[in-house]
């Protein structure tokens, strides 16, 4: 009960805060925060409880990105049209990609992921009629209007949209984790075998792990395309971009509803004011302290965030 | 007719031959012991009648359906069950979601699938242990925890490697008495074991391995006294 | 040994930057500067070993993950931060220029390497297949337990192995160093291509490996000339999925 009025005084809090903080930069760090939470939240669908830990998420924020981009700039279709055509194709792709990937295991489907992500990203590196490496940028629109997708003179409505994808993600894995599949893909992280042995279909439900997590990181790959106006296989396709997705579901803690939310709502702001204060020296000391944190969290706290808060109210119980 | 028909099942692994013409059958309701020294390929059995494996000649048929090619999820559903020798319970989930993995296979609804698991966790004796970590679990609790496991798929046929082997004496009568319990229900078992005494108790038909061949196929009265048996394993651990 | 070093790429970087820096402060030449390579190598994985790996060794998949893929990221934006972006190279060699083998005309330095690489991937096996501790090793990467009660000093196995395997690295950044720049991003190609090789061959293979090698090679040169250059790493993790799509285990793997 008191969880349950804690969370709708959060959402409630989140809602009016574009009432209060009218500055840009507020709101772009919320934006911001809750992009790369809906991507990790994805992500850890098909990491966290399905336990593939994949290291080329980017390749399908990249085919949303993309997907709608070029179907407004070359078709001059609503991006929401680009929206739904990234996600069903960003689906159709992961499931030709389970094939080889899902026959690894372990460090070995890690690193075969980074591999689809080096193949994709060179692919369209190459691919002039999509802007090649130079990139392409969104067609600017006026007036302001929903149906363009795009919104100039305030922030607030891409902050609602952002909300929404986030919400969209958290509802999602709460009814998986509420059904039987979300047992089955937790069956399936923990040992194959065994979940065979148990009628468990253990290659349908990695396919279905991953349709749901693309799908869910191609809306994200269209919302960032109609905020940046501008993508190109660097920002959108790379394995740095996939790191990212990773590390805000690792620090807030993987395989839990919130531990994603938990790690953008830490790392965002940490990476927009070290950008700020450090950015233009181009000396990358913000990377070299994530890299740090990896290490620190990989040996210290695999549970993440989440996993410590646990265990420190285990304690003060106990 | 028979329930399982192994026929003519041979398995090779590199040079190795693990099972050579193996048959044997079963019938519904029977208890059948599986034995022989180690190394004989008994588990590997276990692993070609449940689609863990393929064997490079012979048919598994399941009352009279050939399943040899089928995978382990479908063997599953056909009402086959089967534990592990190396014991593999989820290990980041509790006892009781364990068992529900199982439990699935009757229904697509969790909260009966809680209910069944809950039932599957009473009829192991390890209802107090529902809501542990399956991880933290003794040797002997993660015997019952497989066991529940299993049970809670609704199986015909329960395939057992080593009920007694590595727990503790005061624990093995306990199992016993359990899987005597379950053969009363009905249901079709076949049980590799080492313990020679509970084997013979138990078991109407044992069924001896030695090098990947079948060696005896009898009763217990009289793979005691078959000369074959006697030599390659009774012998030691008889005396013993 | 069950544990993929994320960083290797990284360890690579390192080593060309210690011959890189051999020659541009110490005017030693990169086949002068290979032993040291070797060793602050061996040294870096010795430690990476201590340091790291064996807190996550017998932790979840995604620690033992993230720790090397972190290691990675630090390394790299520590050398971007250190030395910055800036393409290096060493100027004028011992080994430069062409000589012709045949009818065709191979670089020297590219010629030496090789050579200096196949003579790596004989002493290697030649010390896993002969030597006492080559044997223990190999054990302790089939299964640790099994070693550990066989009396091998599984720890020291492990340390071994991540010092002879960074001390290799080394080696090969050297020589690298000879005839490639030298920048903080180098190592991500080559470390996907060396992974690529090594799940080509299959895991713990030696002689497999060298194989998967020259299979890596020659498709990555006939996509560069029969397709585009621009592609050809493209072409080559293609049709890694591809095989795997066929045997998961590798072309020479037995799993």
């Amino acid at each position: 009960m008191v969880k349950r009025t804690a969370l709708l005084a959060l959402l409630a809090a989140v809602l009016v805060f574009p009432a209060v903080f009218t500055l840009p930069f507020p709101r772009h760090v919320m934006i911001m925060i809750f992009l790369y939470g809906s991507l990790a939240v994805a992500w850890n669908i098909l990491a966290g409880y399905c336990g593939q830990i994949s290291l080329g998420h980017a390749v399908f924020f990249g085919i949303g990105a993309y997907t709608s981009t070029l179907l407004v700039a070359r078709a001059g279709l609503t991006p929401w049209a680009g929206m739904a055509a990234g996600a069903a194709l960003a689906v159709v792709f992961s499931q030709a990609v389970a094939f080889p990937v899902f026959r690894l295991r372990g460090h070995y489907f890690a690193i075969a992921t980074i591999a689809v992500g080096e193949i994709v990203q060179t692919l369209v590196i190459n691919w002039d009629w999509a802007g090649g490496a130079r990139g392409v940028f969104v067609p600017i629109k006026r007036p302001d209007s929903l149906w363009n997708f795009q919104f100039h003179e305030s922030k607030a409505l891409y902050y609602y949209v952002a909300l929404g994808l986030l919400l969209l993600g958290l509802a999602v894995t709460r009814w998986l984790e509420r059904s039987r599949h979300g047992y089955y893909f937790r069956a399936v992280r923990e040992d194959q075998q065994a979940a065979a042995s148990l009628g468990v279909n253990v290659a349908r439900e990695k396919h279905r792990a991953i349709a749901v997590s693309a799908g869910l990181t191609a809306l994200g790959g269209t919302f960032y395309a109609q905020y940046i106006f501008f993508i190109d296989p660097e920002s959108v396709l790379s394995l740095s971009l996939s790191i990212l997705i990773c590390l805000v579901a690792v620090l807030g803690g993987v395989g839990t509803l919130w531990g994603p939310v938990v790690g953008a709502a830490v790392l965002v702001p940490l990476s927009e004011y070290t950008r700020v204060w450090l950015g233009g020296t181009g000396r990358a000391l913000d990377v070299v302290i994530y890299g740090a944190l990896i290490m620190v969290i990989a040996v210290l706290q695999p549970a993440g965030l989440v996993g410590l808060a646990a265990r420190l109210g285990r304690g003060r119980r106990g | 007719m028979s329930l399982l028909a192994v026929a003519g099942v041979t398995k090779r692994f590199g040079g190795v031959v693990a099972n050579r013409d193996v048959t044997f059958e079963i019938r519904p309701g029977e208890l059948v012991g599986v034995i022989g020294p180690n190394g004989a390929g008994k588990s590997t059995l276990f692993d070609l009648i449940t689609g863990f494996e393929r064997p490079d000649a012979g048919t598994v048929r399941l009352d009279g359906r050939d399943v040899t090619r089928l995978r382990p999820d479908e063997i599953s559903r056909l009402g086959v069950a089967r534990t592990f020798q190396k014991l593999r319970p989820f290990p980041g989930m509790t006892t009781l979601e364990n068992v529900m993995i199982g439990a699935f296979q009757k229904t697509s609804d969790v909260g009966a699938a809680r209910e069944a698991a809950r039932a599957a966790l009473a009829a192991v004796g390890l209802a107090d242990r529902a809501d542990a970590h399956a991880g933290g679990l003794s040797t002997g609790q993660r015997k019952r925890l497989e066991l529940a496991r299993a049970l809670a798929t609704g199986p015909r046929l329960l395939l057992l490697d080593e009920v007694t082997g590595g727990v503790d004496q005061a624990t093995v009568p306990g199992l016993v008495r359990l899987v005597r319990d379950l053969h009363a229900t009905g249901l079709a078992l076949v049980v590799i074991e080492h313990n020679m005494r509970v084997i013979m108790d138990i078991a109407q038909r044992v069924v001896a391995l030695q090098l990947g061949e079948v060696i005896a196929d009898a009763p217990p009265a009289e793979i005691v006294r078959d000369p074959r048996v006697i030599d390659v394993y009774l012998g030691e651990a008889w005396r013993a | 040994m069950e544990i993929v070093n994320f960083a290797h790429g990284e360890f690579l970087m390192l080593a060309m930057y210690v011959a890189f820096f051999a020659w541009a402060l110490g005017h030693l030449d990169p086949l002068l500067a290979l032993p040291l390579a070797v060793l602050a190598l061996a040294a870096l994985g010795w430690a990476t070993y201590h340091g790291l790996i064996r807190w996550v060794l017998g932790g979840p998949m995604l620690a033992q993950i993230f720790a090397t893929f972190g290691l990675a990221v630090f390394l790299r934006a520590g050398a971007q931060f250190l030395w910055g972006v800036d393409f290096r190279v060493v100027q004028d060699p011992w080994l430069g220029g062409r000589v012709a083998l045949g009818p065709v005309f191979v670089g020297l330095p590219q010629l030496a390497a090789s050579v200096a690489a196949l003579v790596a991937f004989l002493g290697l096996w030649r010390f896993l297949a002969r030597s006492e501790t080559g044997v223990a090793l190999q054990a302790t990467a089939q299964d640790r337990q099994a070693a550990a009660l066989m009396g091998v000093d599984t720890d020291r196995m492990y340390a071994l192995g991540w010092a002879l395997g960074a001390g290799c690295v080394g080696a090969a950044g050297a020589l690298l160093a000879m005839y490639f720049y030298v920048f903080p991003d180098v190592g991500g190609t080559f470390a996907l291509l060396a992974y690529v090789t090594v799940a080509l061959g299959g895991f713990g293979n030696v002689p497999a490996t060298l194989a998967a090698g020259v299979v890596v090679g020659l498709v990555e040169v006939f996509a560069g000339l029969l397709l585009a250059p621009a592609i050809k790493y493209a072409v080559v993790f293609l049709l890694y999925l591809a095989i795997v799509l066929w045997r998961p285990q590798g072309l020479f793997g037995r799993w």
